[in-house]
Parts: C-alpha cells; sequence; structure tokens
C-alpha cells in the first residue's frame, strides 16, 4: 500500500478531522533520505492499516503546510491525534527504530 | 554460507561489490536501509570523480555503481547490521530485521557518521533549525539568514549551495584560514551572500523551538559575541563508524580500523575493511574506491588460500576454479 498524498486543501478533512491517528510524511522528490524512508513507512502502514493511517505531503506543492508546521528538516513525520500534533520524528531511520518511535500507536 | 558479505554501500562499499562480483565470489552486499548509498546521496554535484567531465549528481553516481556491481550478481540487501562475529573461520552478521548472514569473509566499509559539534542545544533543535544535511533541508531556509560552521570542502559545498535558498550564508571557522581545495575555497570568496567569520567557534545554539540565534566565542581571546540566525548548518567534519567491530578489530589512535600496510587486512584473518573507515586523511570517493578495490582482491586472495589449503568449509564448489 502506497501513501496517498495529503494537499492543504484535503489537510484539514483528511488529518485533522480524521478518527484514526495519521503520520503525515512530510517529503520532496530533491530528499534521498525521504526516498528512501517511504517504502518503510508503506509497509507500517500496510501492517497497521486498523490503527494508524499515513499519509505524505510533498512540501515543493504545499509551502504553507510545511510553514504552518515549522518544518525545516525532512522527512519530517509528524503523528496527527485529534488535529493535534502528538508526535514528531525529524530523519529517516530503520524500520525497527521507527516503529519503537510509533509504538504507542501499534499496539 | 557465503564467500563474502560487504557491509556498506558507499564507493567503497559498491566498488568492492563490483570486483568481488566479477571475482564470482557472488558478494553479498548490506547497504543499510535509509543510508544505502553512503553519504554520496546527500551530495549535488560531484565533479571530482574521474570519468564525469561534465561532474555527476551524488545520487546518480551511487546508482550507477549500484547497476555496475549488480550486473557482475552482487545481491543488494536493504537492511541494517545489528551485530557481528567476526573471530572464528564463519563470520556471522546479524540484522535489525532479525536476519543471520554467514560468511568465510568480511568487507566492513561503514563509511563515517556526521561530527556533531557537541553542545547541549545541538539535539534539542535539530530538526528545528540546526541540519547536517544542506541538500535536504536549505529548501526550508528561503530568503534567510544562516550559518554554516566548518572550514573544509564539505562546508564551503553546502554554503555555496546554501546561497540558492538563503539571503545570507555567514562561514564560521575557528582558524583564519581553510583546509577546502583551493577551487572550493574560491567560489566561496566570490558568492556575495556568504561572509565569514573566522577564528570563532560555536558554543551556543539559541531559540525555543526554532533556532533565533548563535552564541560564538573567539578563539584568540576567549570574547564572545552574538550572531542572529535563523538556521546552522554543521558541517566539521566526520568520525569512522566503528561501532560495529568494537572489541573485535584493532583501532588506530585516530579510531580509524587499523590495517596492515597498504592492505585492507584487519587483525582478524578474513576479515577487510575499506573505504573512510579505515582513512583519517583523504575521505574521498575516488580513494574509496580504490580502498574498496584493494578489499576485494585481499578477500579474493584469502578466500583462495582457504580452498588451497583444504579448509572443510572453504566450498569447494565455488572456489573449484582458483583450487585447479
Amino acid at each position: 500500500m502506497t501513501a496517498r498524498d495529503v494537499t492543504e486543501q484535503t489537510f484539514e478533512a483528511e488529518v485533522l478531522k480524521s478518527e484514526k491517528p495519521v503520520l503525515v510524511d512530510f517529503w520532496a522528490a530533491w530528499c534521498g533520505p525521504c526516498r528512501m524512508v517511504s517504502p518503510i513507512l508503506d509497509e507500517i502502514a500496510t501492517e497497521n492499516s486498523d490503527k494508524i493511517d499515513i499519509v505524505k505531503v510533498n512540501v515543493d506543492e504545499n509551502p504553507n503546510l510545511a510553514m504552518q508546521y515549522q518544518i525545516t528538516s525532512i522527512p519530517a513525520m509528524k503523528v496527527f491525534k485529534a488535529g493535534e500534533v502528538s508526535t514528531s520524528i525529524v530523519g529517516a531511520k530503520p524500520k525497527p527504530a521507527l516503529e519503537a518511535d510509533l509504538a504507542a500507536y501499534l499496539s | 554460507m557465503h564467500n563474502v558479505i560487504i557491509i556498506g554501500s558507499g564507493p567503497a562499499g559498491y566498488t568492492a561489490a563490483i570486483y568481488a562480483a566479477r571475482a564470482e565470489l557472488e558478494p553479498i552486499v548490506i547497504a543499510s536501509s535509509v543510508e544505502a548509498g553512503g553519504e554520496l546521496m546527500n551530495t549535488t554535484d560531484v565533479e571530482n570523480f574521474p570519468g564525469f567531465p561534465e561532474g555527476i549528481l551524488g545520487p546518480d553516481l551511487m546508482g550507477k555503481m549500484q547497476a555496475q556491481a549488480e550486473r557482475f550478481g552482487a545481491k543488494v540487501v536493504y537492511d541494517d547490521v545489528d551485530s557481528v562475529d567476526l573471530g572464528g573461520p564463519v563470520k556471522t552478521v546479524k540484522t535489525m530485521l532479525g536476519d543471520t548472514y554467514e560468511a568465510r569473509s568480511v568487507i566492513i566499509a561503514t563509511g563515517s557518521a556526521y561530527r556533531k559539534i557537541g553542545i547541549p542545544d545541538e539535539e534539542r533543535l535539530s530538526g528545528r533549525g540546526v541540519s547536517w544535511c544542506a541538500t535536504c533541508d536549505g529548501f526550508f531556509f528561503k530568503g534567510k539568514t544562516i550559518a554554516v560552521v566548518g572550514g573544509g570542502d564539505s562546508a564551503m559545498e553546502e554554503s555555496t549551495f546554501l546561497t540558492r535558498f538563503a539571503e545570507k550564508v555567514y562561514v564560521v571557522h575557528r582558524r583564519d584560514s581553510l583546509r577546502a581545495s583551493k577551487i572550493m575555497q574560491e567560489r566561496a570568496f566570490s558568492n556575495p551572500k556568504i561572509e565569514f567569520v573566522w577564528n570563532n567557534e560555536v558554543v551556543g545554539i539559541d531559540g525555543e523551538n526554532a533556532v533565533t540565534g548563535l552564541t560564538l566565542r573567539s578563539t584568540l581571546d576567549g570574547s564572545e559575541s552574538t550572531l542572529d540566525v535563523q538556521g546552522l548548518f554543521v558541517s566539521i567534519g566526520n568520525d569512522p563508524r566503528t561501532h560495529l567491530v568494537h572489541g573485535q578489530l584493532d583501532l588506530t589512535a585516530e579510531g580509524t580500523i587499523a590495517v596492515e600496510g597498504r592492505s585492507s587486512k584487519t587483525n582478524i584473518p578474513g576479515v577487510f575493511a575499506a573505504g573512510d573507515v579505515i582513512d583519517p586523511t583523504y575521505r574521498q570517493a575516488a580513494t574509496a574506491a580504490g580502498s574498496g578495490t584493494v578489499a576485494a582482491l585481499d578477500a579474493e586472495h584469502y578466500l583462495a588460500s582457504l580452498a588451497e589449503a583444504g579448509e572443510p568449509d572453504a566450498g569447494a564448489d565455488q572456489l573449484a576454479g582458483h583450487v585447479a
């Protein structure tokens, strides 16, 4: 399962108003580490689809979202729960490390 | 049982893989899950790797090296090594995803990791204005004033690259001259957006949720000053990545893996090391590639000698050619 893209237009409905926790992967095509972590996030999403939603925001196409959430380093992964950021992860990490960071949402 | 496992996928790892694969050793490259391709994945133009007169993008160069290794039968695994057991004739490599690989020889090409300044606020503001990767994060500093700390080629390359986005780039360096190559220095000196702050080191990073400024200390008289910036890019060098082999392989005073003379031989038979992890001095893509070549040839020679000695686990099937 490949994470779907969320835009400035759909962010509120798909992220802020979601009933499930949503991990937003802020990324860009020119960011090597983003490309590396993306398939790992897809795997985590597939294995935990009942617990967490994983979506992507392209920072080139959605600069206002990047600014609003003060993104200065990507990949930046933010988990939104009830419309608020509840966890922030910066930088590409191996799957077991990401799973550990996200343990509260995956159990 | 494999002939050779290569840990690392920078120029040293992939070049070792090309040679080992062409020697029909069917190497396994454990490339890392998120850092495959190594340090060059985070650079833009590579202008000093021979064979590319117009320059080549770092990720493109690494993609070509990988394709070349795979063409001859190297197998690339996107996983991270968790531990190694190198002592016996059979080397064991365990990965974070829980797989175990066994091989008669291992080539360590784990490279180096970004050095941190080592001040308290660095970690707290990491991802909030403090960065180690200009190509990843420069985009977020459009129209802003930022600082780069460092005086080497990487620092000059990053500073020059960052002027694409930032309005102003201060380069903070603790001496009054640079160790960067002349061409990189000239490029930085002639860039109107770059200003050098000589003889100063960063001793503090200010800001609650985002970087707002730096505290600098003069290396000449110890006086402190502040510099208003919204970002800090740290480019003060690298440290060899040896944590996997601590307690198993001998290290040098500089912290690199110790090797015998100009070879890649470590203190354990069948264990070889190549690239930045053995090189405290040059650390270039081209020298790493040469070093990977040496390691693959040393491993090939070692495996042939095992086969000749007729050791029971020497895998005569794949090495028959050498015995004959």
